[in-house]
């Protein structure tokens, strides 16, 4: 089985499963409690609290532990909105965010806040003066650091320059880049950011929302004092430790994983147009990870490919896993412009820390024989030129 | 030295199938995200309805009204505010009682803040809710009833059938937070007539992480987390496939034990509450006698600081805890003991004990024996009650 769908979810790494393991063990109490089993569990907590500062470079009581990215969008943003809203109630979403800032964008709009989408161009980045023209009653902006389907970097540094000048604040959900490159709170200046247990080698059902330097967020889930009273909820300890085991290994190999799995996407991507002279690789002429591929092979419609890949043992998705069962092609590359009929035919090969050149090798020999298969079933697809 | 763990109120111990079904998850070859088509993600979204079908055994709800979340707080919260932003127009009012969770309270203080009228209903000196104050609370403005079954801090149980039957006259929703009651009590959405639960997987046994709300049919509601098709679009966010497969073990086993376990606790908690009240002078079981949780004896050692007691046991191996987890450290007396008339100074003194399924009668004869010198020994000392700290997690 080849796993090429890292963006996804990634394996657990086995310190991450060990830490966790340890604490499923051991650590039984409440953090809360004040009773000395208490306040082990509490030390675990704060040394996690540590691990996550370290990989993303902010202080460690900025770090605010929630269940998984899709809640820190949801406890960033919507924080923020109301936190801010006696200055105004309108927001700044890049279109082409994960949904799970959509879906926080969502709730605010149901609550009366009014959004505007920022848009990217053909290289699926955000234009940081886009932000000029942002109504004056706007007080946050989100922008992802990469994306999760194309790997584009945004610039997001200077995105928080100008967001910061004009008195905005900057949320930016870096789920997809923490891990994968560096991430460092400080130099991108934002003022909230999320990361995911699942994305880098840690468990699911744990994530960090950063908020940096006192930036206001009123909590999304009211209660007890647990996190600073930011986040009312008995902590997920073992979740919590995973995390914290997850950004230490992370943090430790990132330098060179980087450079590993540059290689690894470039070998990728040269047999792809190898392959298939008529390739397209979406964010091609942009920064982007190191891990992601998202190419359409014309004619091969991403479902069929999907489905023949999976047959030869190779996993990947189409545009993103949380928009599978969806047939219409991904908004991400709607928003760069990518024609529909092209678009039906993007797949996002995400590779990951055991990834190797074999890997790669019969990756490309099993998509050489499923976009065979997958023309033959669309050759409405195939005949017709890209519109 | 003997380690008696007394604070399975604030949470319990995963038992060893739990944690064995959480490492088979957990583990290389079953990372699929539920989402994903692939088969890797076929299976892990097997593995989450087969948790789900269990859940909604252990409460008595379908699958398809279980909603899994995070924690018991967020089930509460998407509860409160869900349901409200959902009501009809004219249906304002939130109606909870005073011995509510901080998760229950804080949320509607917080919609409350925000224009949302709320009603408080107090409770007697019991710890118990009197139906007929919360139908004096009720009128045609009223969104929802929040009510919990098991108060967490003194173990007494609420009449939540009755002031279902009564909410439900008036047009309102009913909301129950059983956080304390799930895998101590039988508990049944559908019987009590419940339109919303509340269920914490690490109060049984189960994972920290993994807790839900059971929604039930015709009830609407608007999510809290949007984005992404998991749960029916009603909480959004990759489901976190351990901890929920972790709780789906943890409901069946505490479906299969709840009988026995109750019954064996029952015993232990009653030697308990009553060997303490016979051997510290002047102590005071708080909440109902009867009608109570078998596992929780609340106890008023009138003229020490509750702290303290937390600190002293804890040195000689026994964990208790003051008040709730969830309110240990926060300045002020319990909320719960001021709203069933206990002084100030009194509320401080208090201490919560909590036995769970793996208490033995070695550890009751354990507590029993070392907690009165404690006490006499704190006594001795003539030091007021502390003011400031009190109250402990939940």
């Amino acid at each position: 089985m080849i796993y090429f769908d890292h963006n996804a979810s990634t394996p657990v790494r086995p310190e991450a499963v060990e830490a966790m393991t340890r604490a499923l063990a051991e650590l039984h109490a409440n953090p809360s409690s004040l009773h000395r089993a208490g306040q082990r569990a509490r030390a675990a907590l704060e040394r996690a609290r540590e691990q996550v500062a370290g990989l993303v470079h902010c202080r460690p009581h900025e770090v605010v532990f929630v269940s998984g990215g899709t809640e820190g969008d949801h406890a960033g943003l919507i924080g923020a909105a109301w936190a801010l809203e006696g200055r105004g109630r309108r927001l700044g979403v890049s279109a082409i965010e994960h949904h799970a800032v959509h879906g926080a964008a969502e709730v605010l709009a149901r609550g009366g806040f009014a959004i505007e989408h920022l848009p990217v161009g053909p290289e699926g980045w955000v234009n940081p003066a886009s932000l000029d023209v942002l109504p004056a009653d706007t007080t946050v902006v989100a922008v992802m650091l990469a994306n999760n389907e194309t790997g584009v970097l945004q610039p997001v540094a200077g995105i928080a320059e100008r967001a910061h000048a004009r008195g905005l604040r900057l949320h930016c959900d870096a789920v997809q880049a923490a891990g994968k490159v560096p991430v460092d709170c400080e130099r991108l200046g934002v003022d909230y950011l999320v990361i995911s247990g699942h994305k880098l080698g840690g468990p699911k059902g744990v994530g960090a929302l950063v908020v940096r330097g006192g930036a206001p967020c009123e909590a999304l889930f009211r209660g007890s004092a647990h996190e600073g009273g930011r986040r009312g909820g008995t902590e997920n300890l073992p979740g919590i430790v995973g995390l914290g085991a997850a950004c230490a290994g992370a943090a430790r190999e990132l330098d060179a994983e980087q450079a590993r799995l540059l290689a690894l996407r470039e070998r990728l991507e040269s047999g792809l147009r190898a392959a298939f002279p008529d390739a397209v690789v979406h964010g091609a002429a942009a920064p982007r990870l190191p891990n992601t591929v998202n190419v359409s092979i014309p004619g091969a419609r991403s479902d069929h490919m999907l489905m023949a890949l999976d047959a030869r043992g190779v996993e990947v998705s189409a545009g993103a896993a949380c928009a599978s069962g969806a047939v219409e092609p991904s908004p991400v590359l709607a928003a760069m412009g990518v024609p529909g009929a092209l678009a039906v035919c993007a797949l996002r090969l995400s590779l990951g820390r055991g990834s190797t050149a074999d890997e790669v090798d019969a990756a490309l020999g099993a998509l050489v024989e499923s976009a065979r298969a997958a023309r033959a079933l669309a050759p409405e697809l195939a005949a017709g030129p890209p519109r | 030295m003997r380690e008696v763990y007394a604070d399975h109120a604030a949470t319990t111990a995963p038992a060893p199938e739990v944690v064995e079904a959480m490492r088979a998850h957990a583990s290389r070859g079953r990372f699929g995200n539920a989402s994903s088509v692939h088969r890797r993600g076929e299976a892990a979204r097997e593995a989450v309805e087969e948790a789900r079908g269990r859940l909604a055994r252990l409460v008595g709800a379908l699958p398809e009204e279980i909603v899994f979340t995070a924690t018991g707080s967020e089930a509460n919260n998407l509860a409160l505010k869900g349901v409200l932003a959902a009501a009809p127009a004219g249906r304002t009012r939130i109606v909870i009682s005073a011995i509510e969770h901080p998760s229950v309270i804080e949320t509607a203080r917080h919609l409350a803040s925000r224009g949302v009228p709320l009603s408080v209903v107090p409770v007697g000196a019991e710890g118990i809710l009197d139906p007929a104050a919360v139908a004096a609370a009720l009128g045609p403005d009223v969104a929802l009833v929040s009510v919990m079954w098991v108060n967490n801090e003194v173990g007494t149980i609420q009449p939540v059938a009755e002031v279902a039957a009564l909410a439900h006259a008036a047009g309102a929703r009913m909301h129950c937070d059983a956080i304390q009651a799930v895998g101590k009590l039988p508990v049944d959405a559908a019987g009590a007539e419940v339109d919303l639960l509340s269920v914490a997987g690490h109060k049984f046994h189960g994972p920290l992480g993994a807790a839900a709300l059971c929604v039930r049919r015709r009830t609407r509601l608007v999510p809290l987390i949007h984005g992404g098709r998991q749960e029916r679009s009603r909480r959004a966010g990759t489901e976190d496939l351990p901890a929920i497969a972790g709780l789906g073990v943890a409901a069946e086993r505490a479906a299969a034990r709840l009988a026995a376990d109750a019954a064996r606790l029952a015993g232990l908690g009653g030697r308990l509450a009553e060997g303490l009240l016979a051997a510290v002078p002047g102590a005071r079981l708080n909440g109902d006698r009867a009608r109570r949780v078998p596992g929780i004896a609340n106890v008023c050692f009138a003229g020490v600081d509750g702290e303290a007691v937390l600190h002293e046991l804890d040195l000689l191996g026994v964990t208790v805890s003051t008040g709730s987890a969830c309110s240990a450290g926060s300045p002020g007396p319990s909320h719960v003991l001021r709203a069933m008339g206990l002084s100030a100074e009194d509320a401080h003194a208090s201490v919560r004990f909590s036995l769970g399924g793996e208490t033995s009668e070695d550890d009751v004869d354990y507590i029993l024996e070392v907690t009165p010198a404690v006490v006499s020994r704190l006594r001795a000392l003539d030091r007021p009650a502390m003011p400031g700290r009190a109250s402990g997690v939940r």
